[in-house]
């Protein structure tokens, strides 16, 4: 590619990016995910720490085999996140817990308004309008911005492709399942109902119908209601959320109207940027295409000099 | 408790009494034995011993909400069902659902305004929070998967069975 190119694709990719953005709803709260969204509703009073959600998201995502069994309790001795080899991880808290210990099931929480989908200024990210935030590796330049934007530290990174490096993170079975109306493999497994799947409004409705039927069982929050804008995931706990590695100091604001003001001071960092590095992840893209043919992706054609 | 309420407990026990003979309340002869999950592919089918629970618990209510036999006993569910009838279907499977979040039971559930009922468990959900829950509160019954129903050889690829004791995941990340 030559440098008048390169030029030149910096400048529609930073357009393309600065168009992008507005539909993304950058003003705060505008934006309260698609009013059809489905969602799950964890019950972590259910759960009793079997694991077979993390062995059925391996299975259907067709992800690497796991380091040890999925029912080797062994890993309950340390908080796991989520990792580009799994997508959802099991935690055990509260072992002293009169009741017992309290698990907690975590992964890609779907926001309203993802952090992932607003940091991306290629647009790797898409939220569905039935829920799910999807990914496009395609597109993906491999900058990391989502993995830092994420109030729950989800995306895992794939470091094996140097070359073609991928973010990973759960898709609600986005594919394979949610796009037919069906509830994601790892709600079909648990064996407790501990997930329940169905559209976000009527889980939402549920989940408070739980909390006044059994106050006794459940804390009065549901988690994923507010946070952060609202999340596709909502949880019910029996103790404090902060008990369970919930991050309880996030605000009801999505996490893009933390920065805002922020940019809308330095508008050179949003329109020099971006363009910059997707007129570099042109420039690579390009190089590896002339050998491989043409990627068929509608965005890079967009944008292609 | 009003005398008409006494009226029915007692015409229920009387029921309760003579619930070998089929006649009676049109329900089937309790079994001695049932077999679960039946057509399990990750878990093989098992007996469930039904008579040694009737022995050791002698309540029906408690695990079959409304029986052939008593009235229901949860005070929540009475406000609605304290005139209701015996039902004929006694087994799980007769309410809940064996694929609660199925589009189809989804959609049903949104068209229909009028149900009370929304958050009605699945029939693997209402079974094994039935088990284990009451294992785990009495104490000595088991609660592990495989105590109750042994994995198939398709079972323990899906869970990785055989990498068991290989490092921990989480060794490794840090
Ligand atoms: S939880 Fe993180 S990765 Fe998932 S949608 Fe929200 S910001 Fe994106
Ligand atoms: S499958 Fe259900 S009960 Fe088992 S660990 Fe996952 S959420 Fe908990």
């Amino acid at each position: 590619m030559k440098r008048r190119n390169f030029l030149k694709a910096c400048l529609i990719g930073g357009t393309t990016i600065a168009l992008g953005k507005t539909n993304k709803g950058w003003a705060s709260g505008s934006f309260e995910g698609y009013p059809e969204a489905m969602g799950v509703l964890v019950d972590t009073t259910r759960c009793i720490g079997c694991r077979s959600c993390e062995a059925a998201c391996n299975k259907e995502q067709k992800l690497p085999e796991p380091d040890t069994s999925f029912d080797d309790p062994s890993v309950f001795e340390h908080e796991r996140r989520p990792t580009s080899k799994a997508y959802t991880v099991v935690n055990r808290y509260q072992k002293e817990q009169p009741s017992g210990p309290v698990y907690r099931k975590v992964q890609c929480n779907h926001c309203n308004e993802p952090a992932c989908l607003t940091s991306c200024f290629v647009n790797a990210y898409t939220k569905t309008q039935e829920g799910a935030v999807i990914y496009n590796s395609k597109v993906c330049v491999g900058c990391r911005n989502c993995m830092i934007a994420c109030p729950f530290n989800v995306p895992g990174y794939d470091y094996d492709s140097a070359t073609n490096p991928i973010v990973k993170k759960c898709i609600l079975c986005y594919d394979t399942r949610l796009k037919y109306g069906k509830p994601p493999a790892c709600v079909e497994i648990c064996p407790q109902e501990a997930l329940t799947f169905g559209h976000r409004a009527d889980l939402i409705k549920l989940a408070h119908e739980r909390i006044r039927a059994t106050p006794e069982r459940y804390v009065d929050h549901v988690y994923g209601e507010k946070e952060v804008g609202g999340t596709s995931w909502l949880y019910l706990a029996p103790v404090g959320f902060d008990k369970l590695g919930f991050d309880t100091t996030l605000s009801n604001d999505p996490i893009i109207s933390n920065v805002k003001d922020f940019l809308g001071m330095v508008p050179m960092v949003l329109s020099i940027w971006p363009a910059l590095f997707s007129g570099i992840h042109l420039l690579c893209k390009h190089e590896e295409q002339d050998g491989h043919g043409h990627d068929t992706d509608s965005n890079q054609e967009d944008t292609k000099p | 408790m009003s005398s008409y309420k006494h009226l029915i407990v007692a015409a229920l026990s009387i029921g309760a009494i003579s619930v070998s003979s089929p006649a009676a309340l049109q329900c089937a002869p309790v079994p001695d034995s049932i077999t679960l999950n039946p057509n399990g592919k990750l878990f093989s089918p098992f007996t469930f011993n039904h008579a040694k629970h009737i022995q050791s618990i002698k309540e029906c209510a408690d695990c079959h909400h409304h029986t052939t036999g008593t009235l229901v006993l949860d005070p929540n569910c009475a406000r609605c069902h304290q005139n209701s009838s015996p039902t004929a279907v006694v087994s799980c499977k007769g309410c809940h659902s064996a694929t609660p979040f199925s589009p189809e039971t989804l959609a049903a559930k949104r068209a229909d305004k009028q149900r009370y009922h929304l958050d009605k468990m699945g029939l693997k959900g209402a079974m094994h929070q039935n088990c284990i829950g009451c294992h785990t509160k009495v104490g000595n019954g088991p609660t592990g998967c495989q105590d109750c129903h042994p994995r198939t050889q398709q079972g323990a690829a899906f869970y990785s069975t055989n990498r068991k004791g290989a490092k921990p995941a989480h060794a490794e990340e840090e």
